[in-house]
């Protein structure tokens, strides 16, 4: 496989056909780095992530789901006057959060932008303070005064949804400084959208960040669209591991719909921040399927590219990997996902039914 | 009590917190190998290492940043600006992510940080490294500002921010750098949010910080002669700010003028003004006067500049004015 390939098109199958390429008649847990489409140099091989269990795996489908299904009631909730304000939506993205968070550590920070819904969840938020929070109730999980695009739950590692376009760039590192400066055995995942990778401040953390030797390691979700503008009209080149290249830090790409894929590339860069102290950049190519927020009418593309990258859709794929494996029975799977259809009925009734904040608290939380 | 120079006392201060607090680091442009662009950093770098006192490149919204990052984690940052005026290119990162951090995170994370450096005009630097930012940040909820103007001050509202849990913002000024003035012998704070009465008087409150405390207490010196005796205040702290011992003043005397080198719209003058006009409505023999830098970017030609900045003539000119 070249390394550093010339630009490509941007069809997601591109996984599909580099994958079969690359692993024909291997098994693929023993090939090296297979997840890996392109990368700006030949990434350290440290083998495969380590396997999930069935009972993990399960767990992690599950998790995908819930925000699947959470988002889904928000976007319901939204139109019905219930939540206020932004609200980014993550449909179609989920493969790119579960697959790193099952494959980093829980004592790993990671930090992201405001399209946090499925980073706070898959880090452990609760469906109903996430809801609640959505919903503006002093049940939330920041209290009502974050609102959807900055979630936090600092005791989990998750260090918050940010608002500004990039602006969590820089902190992404300095959760990672702080590791290193402590002697900690710690990566930071720091995630951002496609639209950020053109902000300063992106680019200064990246300078400090291979200058310093700073274990971060920055996903870029690369969802195809900055708001309504499209990658090929914000980027260049618009393949954006290769941003890596001009600080002499490695950057790779993989296919963010899968699964697999994702905890594989994650695992090389990662394992390599731990050993050697070094950052990376982990372009994952994912599409949403949501407008930018509530308010996009979506002019910007047409439905059928929409209807096209739904049929690679990653709960499906996933799901009819499970299937197809055998690892639960369809009574069961179906069960499970009734259950967690039934788990975010609930949040929605907790978070309707919790009180709004005291006006005593507009003055709480300024200053220690 | 013996004499130092501000920036020794600067030194001081981050030296003393250092041996106190491992989790203290200082980061900025020249402050390590250079020894600082104002030396406030001299011989800091060979006594804590090059962990601990860093040289970063000319990149401030990136390390900025950095350190808000790492102190959400828990450690100490300090932030030199080489001057104030560069930290317009962080400022996403102090208004955004410094001030809001605890409040927007529901008070789960908090940002125990200082950022500290040069700033002012006077220099012939002209517009672009002559602001002075303490009126603009001290507008930002969950950022506290403090200027100190004399030697005393610099260590001990320094160590004093070092050790908050909030981020705190310290204006220096070049001109005050080489200053000597008397600071106390050991361990001393200053605490944040405390004004500081540098004369007492009967006929006349003036209301200043920073640099212009200098200009301000020459013109106190010029008043005396005059018979006029001003009660001169230095505020130190702008965020939170000591209305309460400027009301007791004017309660006093009944006249104000207020001097400070920020700008007259949306300044610190204009804040002080604003408060002071209704709590001491009834108190007031007449209107409060503004001394302030003019509404016009900082010119590069001295015969411009001194006249642009609050200068001793347009004090006695203002105080004159409220004296009637």
């Amino acid at each position: 496989m070249a390394w550093f390939c010339e630009k490509k098109s941007y069809m997601l199958s591109q996984y599909a056909l580099n994958f079969h390429a690359a692993n024909a008649g291997q098994n693929m847990t023993e090939s090296k780095n297979f997840a890996i489409l392109h990368a700006t140099s030949e990434p350290p091989d440290y083998g495969p992530a380590p396997e999930l269990s069935r009972a993990q795996r399960l767990e992690w489908y599950r998790k995908m789901v819930l925000v699947r299904r959470f988002e889904e009631r928000a976007y319901q909730s939204y139109q019905t006057g219930l939540i206020g304000g932004f609200c980014h939506l993550y449909n179609g993205q989920e493969a790119v959060a579960a697959g790193i968070f099952s494959t980093i550590r829980e004592s790993d920070p990671v930090i992201t932008a405001y399209r946090d819904h499925a980073h706070g969840l898959m880090r452990g938020i609760r469906p109903g303070p996430a809801m609640a929070e959505l919903y503006g109730r002093a049940t939330g999980v920041v209290k009502g005064k974050g609102g959807s695009m900055h979630y936090f739950d600092v005791a989990k590692g998750m260090w918050g949804g940010h608002g500004i376009v990039g602006g969590q760039t820089p902190l992404g590192l300095g959760l990672a400084f702080a590791a290193k400066y402590r002697g900690e055995d710690k990566v930071c995942v720091c995630f951002l959208g496609d639209g950020a990778v053109n902000q300063g401040a992106f680019h200064e953390s990246l300078n400090l960040a291979q200058l310093w030797k700073i274990p971060v390691v920055y996903a870029i979700e690369n969802n195809k669209y900055s708001m309504g503008t499209a990658v090929e009209r914000h980027a260049a080149p618009v393949d954006l591991y290769k941003r890596a290249a001009g600080y002499e830090m490695l950057g790779v790409q993989v296919d963010g719909n899968d699964f697999n894929a994702v905890r594989e590339a994650t695992w090389t860069v990662t394992e390599r921040a731990r050993r050697e102290s070094l950052p990376a950049i982990l372009e994952l190519v994912t599409y949403r399927y949501r407008g930018h927020s509530m308010s996009d009418p979506q002019h910007y593309r047409t439905k059928d590219e929409v209807e096209e990258n739904r049929r690679r859709d990653p709960l499906e794929s996933l799901r009819r990997e499970i299937r197809t494996e055998g690892l639960i029975a369809d009574p069961e799977l179906e069960a499970m996902e009734e259950a967690v259809r039934q788990e975010v009925v609930e949040a929605h009734e907790f978070a309707a039914a919790s009180p709004f904040p005291a006006a005593s608290e507009i003055f709480t939380d300024v200053f220690a | 009590m013996s004499k130092l120079a501000y920036r020794d006392a600067v030194r001081d201060a981050l030296s003393e917190e250092m041996e106190r607090d491992s989790r203290v680091f200082l980061l900025g442009e020249e402050v390590a190998q250079y020894n600082g662009a104002y030396k406030c950093s001299k011989g800091l770098l060979d006594k804590f290492g090059p962990e601990r006192i860093l040289d970063t490149p000319i990149s401030e919204a990136g390390f900025s940043g950095l350190a808000i990052g790492a102190a959400m984690s828990g450690l100490r940052p300090v932030v030199e600006f080489m001057t104030w005026s560069f930290s317009f290119v962080a400022f996403d990162q102090i208004v955004n992510n410094a001030a809001n951090m605890r409040y927007m995170s529901g008070g789960q994370t908090h940002v125990p940080i200082v950022f500290r450096g040069n700033s002012g005009g006077g220099h012939q630097i002209g517009a672009t490294h002559s602001h002075a930012p303490e009126g603009i940040y001290a507008s930002f909820p969950g950022l506290k500002v403090v200027v100190p103007a004399f030697a005393a001050d610099a260590k001990g509202l320094l160590k004093s921010a070092i050790r908050d849990e909030d981020p705190v913002l310290v204006v220096e000024n070049e001109a005050l750098y080489g200053r000597e003035s008397e600071v106390p012998e050991g361990e001393y704070l200053v605490p944040i949010g405390k004004a500081n009465i540098l004369q007492d008087g009967q006929d006349v409150t003036i209301v200043t910080h920073g640099l212009a405390c200098w200009t301000v207490l020459e013109a106190g010196q010029e008043l005396l002669k005059q018979g006029v005796r001003a009660e001169i205040i230095d505020l130190r702290s702008i965020k939170p700010l000591d209305y309460e011992t400027v009301a007791r003043s004017v309660r006093k005397t009944g006249r104000l003028v207020c001097v400070d080198e920020t700008k007259p719209f949306g300044g610190v003058s204009a804040q002080v003004a604003a408060e002071i006009g209704r709590s001491c409505f009834d108190h007031l023999d007449a209107p409060i006067l503004r001394v302030t830098s003019l509404d016009v970017p900082m010119p590069f030609s001295t015969a411009l500049e001194d006249e642009c900045v609050p200068n001793q003539r347009r004090i006695l000119e203002a105080v004159k004015e409220v004296l009637g």
